[in-house]
């Protein structure tokens, strides 16, 4: 592949123009401009212009600047996990289901630790779904659990076990100090701890996860923001009956 | 004024269905006290302070009482008796208890009119603090003026209470009225009340007395600097409503969030443990001029806003009856709502405009808690600035009274000392450019507006008259609010509800209840 060199778009290909807006805890004066363009130059831009400048509190200028980028990028070398999953819609998804499983899919989800937050688990998962998208519950061949929030991991997992789910849905949406991620590890460590990891398709969901992220803490896949029912059903009919082919259906195991 | 003709008549009706609801949650509430409630008494009668573990001592107390099964006769003549028996200051008192040098309930010694008066000496100081505070705070208002409504409420949230100090200062420069410090993340769960001074919070601080010392400290600092009374906002939803009532009189704060059903449907908290919770915790606001902010904006971010608007009048109506029980004026009472229609809905500003200027002149008087687009907002920050200019705009115009900023940021982050500064850009914009626009307008009598608050009064009534014939809890039970299910035994804080013994006493409350509502 060839290389593809990109920089940001003001008005003119490759002008590498930048808005930047930010404080910085000094009193507004030259000083404090002159302040704010050495500091956007030292962040790699160029023909740096401080267009405002004003004081916010004592002590404290807000700015807003224009300035050039200097870094080019080769895009050809930037990669991020995405799946490559075929969007289906509401009825071939119960399609499928039917007829490559034959048996109803069980799905369990919940926002775990001290998250209070159920607007973006529920949108996934109740009938009503989001964006005229319908939620899994409405789905035939799909029986969903939905736990709501401050779930505690072992509560998920019990239940989950309880009715034999093919697939747990975690939801995050406190990202402040990384409770999300340090709730997301949990889960994975209990199932790791209890030998379940593979037992079950794992999906993590809220506007601060990114599927990247997700497969790095150990998840199959994530969503983020604007996401919609059927793309998260898609995904998990689409592993499931992979999954199916590749391995031993899961009904047959010892417990 | 902005006007829409509305039926006086079904307004009398809706707000005697509301008087009917409250009557009934009412019947169940005077049976019964908390914990909480309880802890609260020995709060107000001056116990305070935490053990090597962090555990305040009222907790401690009352659960020696309940180790001994006499939390039902409340922990109010037990610890009467206690003073008896020590001789000493309430302080001294609750930590020789607390040692185990004075039993709790060994009251034989003492005879029943000795241990009366001491338990009337008690509530009259704890009802004289919360007279000192009301009239701290008027004289406070006498020398620094109330700036005009709507007031400008910001929030600051960092987790460190001396960070928020600064932010607020950069707040209040900028154009607040209002500091809220948001609450550390669940810290409503917690069935007692944090202690001391804290650094430490997860997007948000922690909600204690020292805390709100520090930061009353530095508005009043800011006030004398602007020359206009800034006010000081907490939170009291959760396990511990009527202590944090406690700790906010105390350290003269002016607003607390206090929903009778928020705790129930956004926190999971039993719903007796709420409802016997807020009214105590309601007399004591009542008593030290404390303004409530009720949750009805909350609904509407799990439930459709157009749809459910009704569930958030019906709720406003519920609330008002609940607080006038609790001897709240309407000059106290924050009523909760919000802009939160789907801004892709065509002529949503108008069902924003008709919901509001509904409110309005449903609770003429009342200092009206108007919540900013929230869930529609964009994580595109400029789009959500636009969206915050209409909501400005819907303010001003039908005259709201404590109006939460807007923040351009509000789908990323707890906001940012700079996005406080944009928002109020816009809010300091268009309040001065559009200050008297309501006073210009009517709305047409058969205008789309009209039409639309009418059709919620047409809704709100058979639903207030339902839930009059199921009971607030059942209605609850069954997810008539928020479209959240609250089983009625179900939730957090249950354990700690208990019936009143016949020889049950609570002084404060008597107190307060007797000597009705002091205003002025
Ligand atoms: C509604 C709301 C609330 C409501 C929640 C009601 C409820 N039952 O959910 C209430 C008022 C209770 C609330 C409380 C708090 N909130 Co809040 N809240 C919001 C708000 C306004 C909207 C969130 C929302 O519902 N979005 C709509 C849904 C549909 O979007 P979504 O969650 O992104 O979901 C979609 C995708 O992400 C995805 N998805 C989500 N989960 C999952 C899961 C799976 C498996 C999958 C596949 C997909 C998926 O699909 C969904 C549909 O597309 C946001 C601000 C905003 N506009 O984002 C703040 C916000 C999320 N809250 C915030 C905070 C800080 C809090 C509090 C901690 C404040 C406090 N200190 O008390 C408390 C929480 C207390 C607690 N214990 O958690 C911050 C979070 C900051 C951060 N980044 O950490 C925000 C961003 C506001 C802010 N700017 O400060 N909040």
């Amino acid at each position: 592949m060839g290389e593809e060199m990109i920089k940001p778009y003001g008005d003119t290909l490759n002008d590498g123009m930048v808005q930047l807006s930010f404080t910085l805890p000094v009193e507004n004066s030259s000083r404090a401009k002159k302040a704010a363009e050495i500091y956007v130059s030292r962040l790699n831009f160029e023909d740096v212009s401080v267009v405002h400048a004003r004081k916010i509190a004592d002590n404290f200028t807000y700015f807003v600047v224009y300035a050039r980028a200097i870094p080019i990028l080769d895009y050809s070398t930037v990669k991020a996990p995405e799946f490559k999953i075929k969007p289906m819609d509401f009825y071939e998804i119960n399609e499928i289901i039917k007829i490559k499983l034959h048996r109803p899919l069980t799905v369990v989800g919940a926002t775990i630790g001290s998250d209070a937050h159920t607007v973006g688990i529920d949108a996934i998962i109740n009938m009503k779904g989001y964006d005229q998208d319908y939620g899994l519950e409405r789905y035939p061949e799909i029986n969903a659990y939905n736990m709501g929030a401050q779930v505690p991991c072992e509560e998920l997992l019990e239940k989950a076990i309880d009715v034999e789910a093919d697939v747990i849905l975690i939801s995050q949406t406190v990202t402040k100090k990384n409770a999300h991620i340090r709730n997301f590890s949990e889960f994975i460590k209990l199932l790791e701890e209890k030998n379940l990891k593979s037992r079950f398709l794992l999906i993590a969901g809220g506007p601060g996860i990114s599927n990247d992220l997700a497969l790095r803490l150990g998840y199959d896949a994530g969503f983020g923001p604007e996401t919609r029912p059927s793309q998260v059903a898609s995904f998990i009919v689409t592993k499931i009956t992979e999954q199916k082919s590749a391995k031993r259906k899961y009904d047959g195991d010892p417990p | 004024m902005a006007h829409i003709p509305l039926n006086t008549k079904q307004i009398d009706r809706l707000k005697q269905l509301a008087k009917e609801i409250a009557d009934q949650v009412q019947t169940f509430i005077s049976r019964h006290s908390s914990v909480s409630v309880e802890r609260t008494i020995l709060r107000l009668y001056g116990v305070d302070g935490v053990d090597s573990e962090r555990t305040p001592l009222s907790n401690k107390i009352i659960d020696k009482l309940k180790k001994k099964s006499r939390i039902k006769s409340g922990v109010s003549r037990f610890f009467a008796g206690a003073m008896l028996a020590s001789g000493r200051d309430v302080q001294t008192t609750a930590e020789l208890i607390d040692q185990g040098k004075i039993e709790l309930d060994d009251l034989s010694r003492f005879s029943h009119a000795d241990i009366l008066e001491k338990e009337k000496e008690l509530a009259q100081k704890a009802a004289a603090a919360l007279d000192e505070t009301r009239k701290k705070k008027q004289e406070k208002l006498k020398k620094y003026p109330s700036p005009q409504q709507p007031w400008r409420y910001l929030i600051v949230a960092t987790g460190n209470i001396y960070e928020d100090r600064i932010q607020a200062k950069a707040a209040v420069s900028a154009g607040a009225d209002v500091i809220a410090v948001i609450r550390s993340t669940a810290q409503s769960l917690l069935d007692y009340v944090p202690y001391g001074p804290t650094t430490e919070g997860f997007a948000g601080t922690f909600a204690t007395q020292a805390n709100f010392k520090i930061m009353r400290q530095a508005l009043d600092e800011v006030s004398e600097k602007e020359g206009r009374y800034i006010r000081l906002v907490n939170y009291s939803s959760g396990l511990c409503m009527a202590e944090i009532a406690a700790c906010a009189a105390l350290e003269d704060l002016d607003i607390l969030l206090n929903d009778s059903m928020y705790g129930i449907l956004f926190r999971d908290i039993n719903m007796k443990r709420t409802f016997i919770d807020q009214y105590f915790s309601r007399l004591i606001c009542s008593r030290a001029k404390i303004i409530i902010n009720t949750g009805e904006d909350n609904y509407l971010t799990t439930s459709d806003a157009i749809e459910n608007a009704y569930t958030v009048t019906a709720s406003q109506l519920i609330n008002e009856a609940m607080a006038q029980k609790a001897l709240l004026t309407a000059d106290l009472l924050g009523l909760g709502h919000a802009f939160e229609i789907d801004p892709k809905i065509e002529n949503a500003f108008l069902y924003e405009l008709a919901h509001a200027q509904l409110a309005r002149q449903l609770f003429p008087k009342v200092p009206l808690k108007y919540m900013p687009p929230t869930k529609y907002k964009s994580t595109d920050i400029f789009y959500s600035h636009c969206i915050d200019t209409l909501f400005n705009l819907a303010s001003i115009t039908t005259e709201q009274g404590i109006h939460l900023a807007g923040i351009l940021t509000e789908a990323i982050h707890t906001p940012h000392m700079q996005d406080r500064y944009q928002a109020l850009c816009s809010v300091n914009y268009v309040f001065n450019v559009a200050r008297e626009l309501g006073k210009e307008i009517e709305f047409r009598k058969d205008g789309f507006i009209a039409k639309r608050a009418q059709q919620v009064l047409d809704e709100v009534e058979p639903f207030l008259e339902k839930i009059k014939e199921i009971g607030l809890m059942e209605a609850i039970a069954q997810g008539k609010f928020a479209n959240i299910r609250r089983p009625v035994d179900g939730g957090k804080g249950l354990e700690g509800v208990f019936e009143k013994a016949v020889d049950y006493s609570n002084p404060v409350m008597e107190q307060l209840e007797q000597e009705g509502g002091i205003h002025g």
